[in-house]
């Protein structure tokens, strides 16, 4: 038996892929090559650019230190593009937290017909962001909006007087609101403007990335709530924890992580995009609900200023790294529990 | 007695309002997808019926027949092929070296890998813009072809080196000492045991590029070499005349074709955002 052994193992020795030195960096090279050449480089290419006043049709340009990053934090289309992002990213997180919080322990126990209502739920994941933004754009149309039809026309047959915009006053037509609460009040004579008016653009740009999230988060909870075993709830109940001691005690912190997870990434996710403001208001009325993306874009694309486009899109490169600071220190909590 | 009623409604109470709002937008663009012109554009009707004209087919010929849609099809699936090729290409072994061959400074690596998914295309289109005009790749789909893997490449990683920790590494000690090479037990027990993990990563790379938006929109300029999403978003919206009819079917048909295929691997996917850990 030793005889036949022996020289099939000195053969594998001779073979440089039978080694695992060599054998696990040649796999993993062409991957983290690529991923250099194609995110690396572009990322220090767009810091370069940023300290440069480089226009569209030549690569350099001349270094103007911190300029860029000056004039734009000196730029009112700029300093709305930033409060907007923080806008749209805070309020939609929480729309969608605890959207996907109710959800999701809604759906995690079979009932008959959960098959087709997690279907509807997660269509709005998993069409594409520009072409469900489309569909809202004809929701909100200036003329033509169902929402303005079914808040302002009586939904009872033969006129049983059942109006939706009555319903919507009687909440938000009040003088003790704020400003920003009273413009959801609806005149049933000239409907809200939904694109139009700059803070009812902004709540439906809000709108429509809650919608695009919540899905998201919410298949993202079930699988959190699943995987809290069976014994810890058996435990619980022997405890005698019910309900919402149950809850505060023993789901919730059993649930902060992945909660953790899904914000993180509901972050990354709405602030980096560009497709739901690009589409729906393209930054107007008057650049008023613009992001830092599609401020860029105008700039940089449109306007062809490159520097200060790049200048632009790395202000969200703290927002980033904040994100990945807290993604590690979460993974290295994973790995030691 | 109340608590009674609310359990007994349980679920529904929640899930079907939540269900209602979430799907509207495409009943909607169902219903605008088969209604004739008078219908739209009538506003005594009630946009919930079909009122002057029965539901039409004609919106959907136009957009197959009068506008690029079809072809805009055809660029999504080529981009999707190659992209999805690349990517194979490059995220399996990478994805099986970091979960079997490497040591402490794989986990680095790995993590490495995941954090460049963080960088958006929203932060790296303007030089790449400059770099794709200097490459004469501008205006081509080409472009997205190379692209799009930088986005690809690090998800399917992670997702792939998720699945092969999986695997039981005993399989493979099994076929190595059967007298199997490294390449060989990866090639003839590790990959087949890996075709569903392997398909995910098919089905959520080539979604990627049907819903990637920045990219499309900023390197191509001419009609006929967009991707669907841009197409539409772009050439179908036309000044203040919008073919609202087709629009909708135009939205409607790619994102109704995505969904069923995510609804299909939802769990695998789950999996790949939260590391394995959840499981």
């Amino acid at each position: 038996v030793e005889a036949v052994a022996l020289p099939r193992r000195r053969r594998r020795r001779l073979d440089l892929l039978e080694q695992r030195r060599f054998l696990g960096p040649a796999l993993i090279a062409p991957a983290v090559i690529f991923i250099v050449a194609l995110v690396g480089a572009p990322l220090l290419l767009a810091i370069y650019l940023s300290f440069t006043n480089a226009h569209s049709g030549s690569l350099s340009g001349d270094f103007v230190g911190f300029a860029n990053y000056a004039q734009e934090w000196r730029n009112p289309v700029f300093q709305d593009a930033l409060r907007n992002t923080v806008l749209y990213t805070v309020v939609s997180q929480i729309i969608v937290l605890i959207g996907a919080g109710l959800l999701a322990h809604a759906l995690i126990k079979p009932f008959r017909g959960r098959w087709f209502l997690r279907l509807l739920v997660l269509l709005p994941w998993a069409a594409p962001v520009a072409l469900g933004t489309i569909g809202f754009l004809w929701i909100f149309d200036a003329l033509f909006s169902v929402v303005n039809w079914t808040t302002v026309h009586d939904l009872m047959p033969g006129g049983g007087e059942l109006y939706l915009y009555k319903i919507v006053n009687f909440v938000f037509a009040r003088d003790f609101w704020p400003g920003f609460i009273q413009i959801g009040a609806i005149d049933p004579l000239s409907p809200p403007q939904w694109l139009g008016q700059t803070e009812l653009a902004k709540a439906a740009i809000i709108g429509v990335h809650s919608w695009r999230i919540l899905p998201f988060a919410t298949v993202i909870f079930i699988a959190g709530i699943a995987s809290i075993p069976t014994e810890v709830q058996d435990a619980a109940k022997i405890d005698g924890a019910t309900g919402l001691k149950k809850f505060f005690y023993v789901s919730l912190p059993l649930q902060l992580p992945i909660a953790t997870v899904a914000l993180l990434f509901g972050i990354v996710f709405t602030t980096t995009d560009m497709a739901v403001v690009y589409i729906l208001t393209h930054g107007g009325p008057f650049n008023s609900t613009h992001m830092l993306t599609t401020w860029a874009f105008d700039t940089g694309i449109n306007s062809a200023s490159l520097g200060p486009g790049a200048a632009i899109s790395l202000y969200l490169l703290p927002v980033l790294a904040a994100v990945a600071i807290l993604m590690l220190r979460f993974a290295r909590r994973a790995e030691v529990s | 007695v109340r608590a009674l009623r609310l359990r007994g409604l349980g679920p529904y109470g929640i899930v079907v309002p939540f269900a209602i709002v979430l799907a509207f937008p495409f009943y909607w663009m169902a219903m605008t997808a088969f209604k004739g012109p008078t219908d739209l554009f009538n506003l005594e009707n009630i946009p919930y019926s079909f009122a002057d004209d029965s539901p039409t087919w004609g919106n959907i010929t136009f957009l197959f027949t009068d506008t690029l849609f079809l072809t805009w099809v055809k660029n999504t699936v080529l981009v999707g092929a190659v992209v999805v090729a690349i990517t194979l290409a490059l995220a399996l072994p990478a994805g099986y070296a970091l979960a079997r061959l490497s040591g402490r400074w794989g986990q680095w690596l790995a993590i490495g890998i995941f954090l460049t998914y963080l960088v958006p295309p929203t932060l790296l289109f303007l030089p790449m813009s400059r770099v794709i005009t200097e490459l004469g790749l501008d205006n081509s789909k080409y472009a997205l072809m190379l692209v799009y893997p930088s986005f690809t490449v690090p998800f399917a990683t992670w997702l792939m080196m998720g699945f092969f920790k999986t695997i039981p590494p005993e399989l493979e000690e099994a076929a190595l000492i059967d007298g199997a090479s490294r390449i060989g037990a990866l090639r003839r027990v590790v990959f087949p045991i890996s075709l569903p993990g392997i398909l995910t990563v098919v089905i959520f790379t080539f979604s990627l590029c049907v819903n990637e938006f920045v990219y499309a929109v900023t390197f191509i300029s001419s009609s006929a070499e967009r991707t669907v999403s841009v197409g539409v978003a772009t050439d179908l919206i036309r000044g203040d005349v919008y073919q609202w009819g087709s629009l909708m079917a135009g939205t409607l048909l790619p994102s109704l074709l995505l969904a069923l295929l995510y609804n299909t691997f939802l769990n695998r996917f789950i999996a790949g955002f939260t590391g394995g850990a959840f499981r």
